[in-house]
This record gives C-alpha cells, sequence and structure tokens, in this order.
C-alpha cells in the first residue's frame, strides 16, 4: 500500500494547470488551496549520491519530498516546524532543517540523508570517506559512519526517533569543528580566557551541547550523544596523529622526531 | 497550506517587479516564512524565490567597511574571518540565535524581515492586529512574558525577535535595496523597522517587492564590542532582553558608544538616550546605571513582562561595565 500523500485531501481533483503567476489574485490562490489544484515543478538533485528527477507540488517540503517520493524514510518528521530537528539532512554539505526547506528550491542540490552517512568522510564532509568506517568495531554492521558506529557503541538513543536526525547534524557538526567554525559557547570561552579573538580550541562538552541545541530527544539521551561525539573526535584525533607521525614511523625510533 | 504560484528568479531586477503585489512574497532561507505559510498565517498568493540571485558576497568597501550580500548565510556571515576579527559583535549576535541547522539556511535580508514570535500573531484563532488589521491584540490582555517595554502602542506589543539586526543597528548598518521601478536606494537598518502605532501590520518601511540587496558595515565604532542575551534556556531561545554595545573609554571617560537594545520593542532599539546621557561621562557603575534609566525612562510593562523593566537596567549596566573593563562588583548592595 503506498504511502498516503500529505498533500491529498478528500474530493482532490488531481493537479491541475498551473495559473499564470501574474494572473492569479489571493482570492485564486486560497480556492485553488481548497481544491487542491497547484503548481508542480520538475526537480533534479542527487540524493546520497544518485541523481533523482521528480515532479513536486511546489508546497511540498524537502522532508516530504525524501520521504514520501524516494522512499527515504530515515529522516524523520517529528515537529515539521524546526524545533526539533528530526528531519536535519545535509545539503550541499551543511545541515538544514528539511521539513522548512521547498523541495522546488533545491534544484541541483546535493543532498546526503542518514541513509548515504556511510559515505561522508568525517571531516570534510566529502563523499567517498577515507577515515575507515565503524563497521570494524561492530564487526557484523556491513557499513557505518565512525559516529554511527558511536552511536551504537555509546547507547545514544533509546527509541530512536530523533537518531537520524541527531546523527546528521553530528556529522556536519564534526565538520564545522574541523573547518574552525565558532558558536556562541566559543566566544563565551575567549571572553573567559581573556582572548582578543575567538580561535579553534578543543570541544568542551559546553560547546558540544550549544552546536547539537538543534535537535531535540524526548527519551532523555543526551549524555549518550555526547559521549558518541565524544568518542568519535577521539578516533578523528587519533587517526590525525596516526598520519603526522607518517607510515612506518612507530618502528623507526631512531628518526628525528 | 495554500497554493501559490512559484517562480525562481534570475535577475533582481526582475525579482523587484515580480514581488510588486502586496499578497505576493519573496522567498529566500524560508525558514520562517515556510513555517508562516504551513500554519497558515501567511498565505502569499506569489512567490518568487530570489535564493540564486548572485547576492551571497562579503566585499570590502572603499570606506574600511563590508558590503554584505543579501544572502549571504547567518553561518557564513558569523564566520567571515573580517567580522570575526573587526565587527565581533555580528559574529556573537548572530551565534546567539536559532540553531546551527537554521543559521545554515537564514540569509542576512531574511534575518531583518523576520516576523515577530507573538503567540497571537501565531494563533489563527486569536485577534491580532498584525495578522488581521483591526482584530484587536491578544497580547494587551493575555499572555505577554516575550512583549515589549518600549515604543508600542495600544494595538500592538509584539517585539522584533532578530539578534543579528539589534548588532546591525548598533553598528551603524545600512540596507541596499532594490525598488519595483528599479530605483535603488539605502535605508539605514536602524530606520528599517516600524514602530506598530495604529499600522502594526506594516512593519518596515520597505514598499512591496522592495529587494534588500545588501546590508553595508562602515568602519567598525570604537571600543569593545559586546553582546549579551537573557533569554529563558541557555540556547535556541529568543532574547527576553538582549544588548549590544560598542565603548571607548579615554581617560576614564566614555569617549564613544553604539548601544542597541533586542526583545523590548517592536523594531531593534537603538538606546539613543543612554548614549547621549553617558558621552564624556565618566565609566562608571553608578553613570552606567543612570544612563540604563535614562533610556528606560517611558518603559512600561503589561503585566507578564513587568520583569523586563529591571531586566534591561541590569542588563544594560552590567554589559557596559564588562566592556568598559570594570572588574565584578563585591557582593554586597544591589546587583547591576
Amino acid at each position: 500500500m503506498p504511502h498516503r500523500d500529505p498533500l491529498d485531501r478528500p474530493g482532490r481533483p488531481g493537479a491541475g494547470p498551473a495559473a499564470a503567476p501574474d494572473t492569479l489574485s489571493r482570492a485564486a490562490a486560497a480556492d485553488a488551496g481548497q481544491t487542491g489544484a497547484a503548481q508542480r515543478e520538475s526537480v533534479t538533485l542527487t540524493v546520497n549520491g544518485r541523481r533523482e528527477t521528480v515532479e513536486v507540488d511546489v508546497r511540498r517540503s524537502l522532508l516530504d519530498l525524501l520521504r514520501e517520493q524516494l522512499d527515504l524514510t530515515g529522516s524523520k518528521k517529528g515537529c515539521d516546524h524546526g524545533q526539533c530537528g528530526a528531519c536535519t539532512v545535509l545539503v550541499n554539505g551543511r545541515r538544514i532543517n528539511a521539513c522548512l526547506s521547498l523541495a522546488v528550491m533545491h534544484d541541483g542540490d546535493e543532498v546526503v540523508t542518514v541513509e548515504g552517512l556511510e559515505a561522508i568522510d568525517a571531516q570534510t564532509l566529502a563523499p567517498g570517506g577515507t577515515m575507515g568506517s565503524g563497521a570494524a568495531a561492530l564487526g557484523d554492521v556491513p557499513s557505518l559512519h565512525p559516529l554511527q558506529a558511536a552511536f551504537v557503541r555509546e547507547d545514544a538513543f533509546q527509541c530512536g526517533y530523533c537518531t537520524p536526525g541527531q546523527l546528521c547534524s553530528g556529522v556536519a557538526l564534526l565538520g564545522e569543528l574541523a573547518a574552525g567554525e565558532a558558536s556562541i559557547v566559543t566566544w563565551e570561552r575567549a571572553d573567559a580566557d581573556g582572548a582578543d579573538a575567538v580561535g579553534a580550541a578543543p570541544a568542551s562538552d559546553e560547546e558540544l551541547r550549544e552546536r547539537m541545541s538543534g535537535n531535540l530527544c524526548r527519551c532523555g539521551a543526551y549524555p549518550n550523544i555526547l559521549g558518541a561525539l565524544r568518542r568519535t573526535l577521539g578516533q578523528i584525533e587519533e587517526g590525525a596523529e596516526r598520519a603526522d607521525r607518517g607510515p612506518g614511523r612507530d618502528g623507526a625510533r631512531g628518526g628525528t622526531g | 497550506m495554500r497554493a501559490f504560484t512559484y517562480e525562481r528568479a534570475e535577475a533582481a531586477e526582475a525579482a523587484a517587479g515580480r514581488a510588486a503585489d502586496p499578497s505576493a512574497s519573496f522567498i529566500a532561507g524560508g525558514t520562517n516564512l515556510v513555517d508562516l505559510m504551513k500554519l497558515q498565517v501567511l498565505s502569499p498568493s506569489h512567490l518568487v524565490d530570489v535564493s540564486r540571485l548572485p547576492l551571497d558576497r562579503i566585499e570590502a568597501t572603499e570606506e574600511g567597511g563590508l558590503r554584505i550580500g543579501a544572502l549571504v548565510t547567518n553561518s557564513a556571515l558569523a564566520n567571515d574571518e573580517r567580522i570575526k576579527a573587526t565587527w565581533p559583535l555580528l559574529s556573537r549576535a548572530l551565534l546567539s540565535g536559532a540553531t546551527a541547522q537554521l543559521r545554515n539556511k537564514a540569509t542576512t535580508g531574511g534575518n531583518l524581515l523576520q516576523r515577530t514570535r507573538c503567540y497571537y500573531f501565531y494563533d489563527t484563532t486569536s485577534p491580532c492586529n498584525k495578522r488581521e488589521p483591526g482584530s484587536g491584540c491578544g497580547a494587551l490582555e493575555g499572555f505577554n512574558r516575550i512583549h515589549a517595554i518600549l515604543g508600542a502602542s495600544e494595538h500592538c506589543i509584539a517585539t522584533h525577535p532578530s539578534d543579528m539586526a539589534v548588532a546591525m543597528v548598533a553598528l551603524g548598518a545600512e540596507a541596499e535595496t532594490l525598488r519595483p521601478d528599479g530605483r535603488r536606494r539605502r535605508v539605514a537598518v536602524e530606520a528599517l523597522h516600524r514602530l506598530p502605532g495604529e499600522r502594526p501590520e506594516l512593519e518596515t518601511v520597505l514598499e512591496p517587492g522592495e529587494l534588500i540587496e545588501a546590508v553595508v558595515l562602515p568602519p567598525p565604532p570604537k571600543g569593545r564590542q559586546l553582546y549579551r542575551k537573557v533569554r529563558d534556556r541557555s540556547s535556541y531561545a529568543f532574547a527576553l532582553v538582549s544588548v549590544a554595545v560598542a565603548l571607548e573609554v579615554e581617560g576614564n571617560a566614555v569617549s564613544s558608544l553604539r548601544l542597541a537594545l533586542g526583545g523590548v520593542a517592536h523594531k531593534p532599539w537603538r538606546a539613543s538616550r543612554a548614549e547621549a546621557a553617558l558621552l564624556g561621562q565618566p565609566a562608571t557603575r553608578d553613570s552606567f546605571r543612570a544612563a540604563a534609566e535614562a533610556e528606560l525612562a517611558e518603559a512600561v510593562g503589561h503585566g507578564g513582562n513587568d520583569f523586563k523593566l529591571p531586566l534591561a537596567r541590569r542588563v544594560i549596566a552590567a554589559t557596559l561595565a564588562d566592556a568598559a573593563g570594570l572588574t565584578p562588583e563585591a557582593e554586597e548592595g544591589e546587583p547591576v
């Protein structure tokens, strides 16, 4: 049985042709809203590396496009008003609320949902991650982004409804930290330290909480979500240190250091 | 959501003309407009998508300022190295607002034009002179914890929710706009928003179809820049009171001051009285308190927001003291 289309209403006569924009009055638009007739447009976008061309009602949110037309139901509809973050996805490498964005405005964009996180590099957010996935640590999961693996390890969820949004948001956060982006906590810390300018600093728990404040968890898994972020940040740091030492250097202690 | 027609603007000139009908609307980030359309608080008949216009650059001006394209996102602006180094007030204010997800979508122009968060504006079953002129104000006799204490009218006590705009006012920024007839003008951000008066539905001085193309920052004001925001929780909440300040002290006297307030009025509030009261005066807690009193001389509460009067007085004085580098006051006596 197909999903119910949220734009469908009882008695909807089907999508009619769009009226010419300049001839459509407010009253006519209201009538059109009541009868369901609405403009439809073709949108081409890349989702998790796959190019998709779909026709959408211009009222459709990016979230509904993903869930209802592309069958990517990982992204969740929580509040549908940008307050809870369950719908968080990456668009052109930045995290956004898919519920507050019209699908028709994403022509040409590159979208990554929770279903595509495994292929994202943990530091650069670029597709085709090279960090090595968390699969080795877990053994039985084909491939996971390190943050996904850390969520499993740290038990960072209970019901799981907010988890796809938490993961997309967390993966974006790792990239923002790597890029040296500031938060208000970064500024407050600079003030407390008497620094003249805001700079890159190790992420405190307060910093991570501030940066995740757009994702609510009704089960209250926050401490373990924080733990998963900490674990992943630790892995990234270890990876960077290994890379600094270079291949084979562990066994060659007589080097210049 | 009501049906609407949609077009993507290819050029600013065409976009301004296409949105001249009062029932049409520009859309850029959409983080506020889409929400209001879902609730049918707003039901534009036509959307002009300006998100692909080439207005996403930040460029240095000859005067030593910056010209910020209207489509620069709140995240990009807050993390621009020039902004962080020279106009930190703006970075601080931007990062005090919303969430990472919203700041990635919200634009500089759209942030200025965001609508109030008054509960009665959002609730289509309540009277609201802003949403439905002539229907009354639900907030006056209702829950008005978040409402205005300065410049309100008997028709509307809503506040402007932006943090960014408060910083822009303190920094003396100007909006560059394009009108439907093709003419361009500059409007000081301080003069962009209106007080509610008898027409609370009119929030800015912009004409229908007038497009903000950029916001221009003049060279930075002298002295230390700070933004302090007081809210009900520590992240992702609108300001109860916020204070944007740029303060310079020379020889223990205030030599330069720009001060603006958020969360207290229908527009970002330039605290001109406090500025005038302090210029040339000793940079002491007493004079900061007196300046705050002067600014709030005509402030009135409406019951639920009475607490904002002492709160604003204290936050203004404390932020000025921080900007002046005064050491924390002893515990005794009235806290600032």
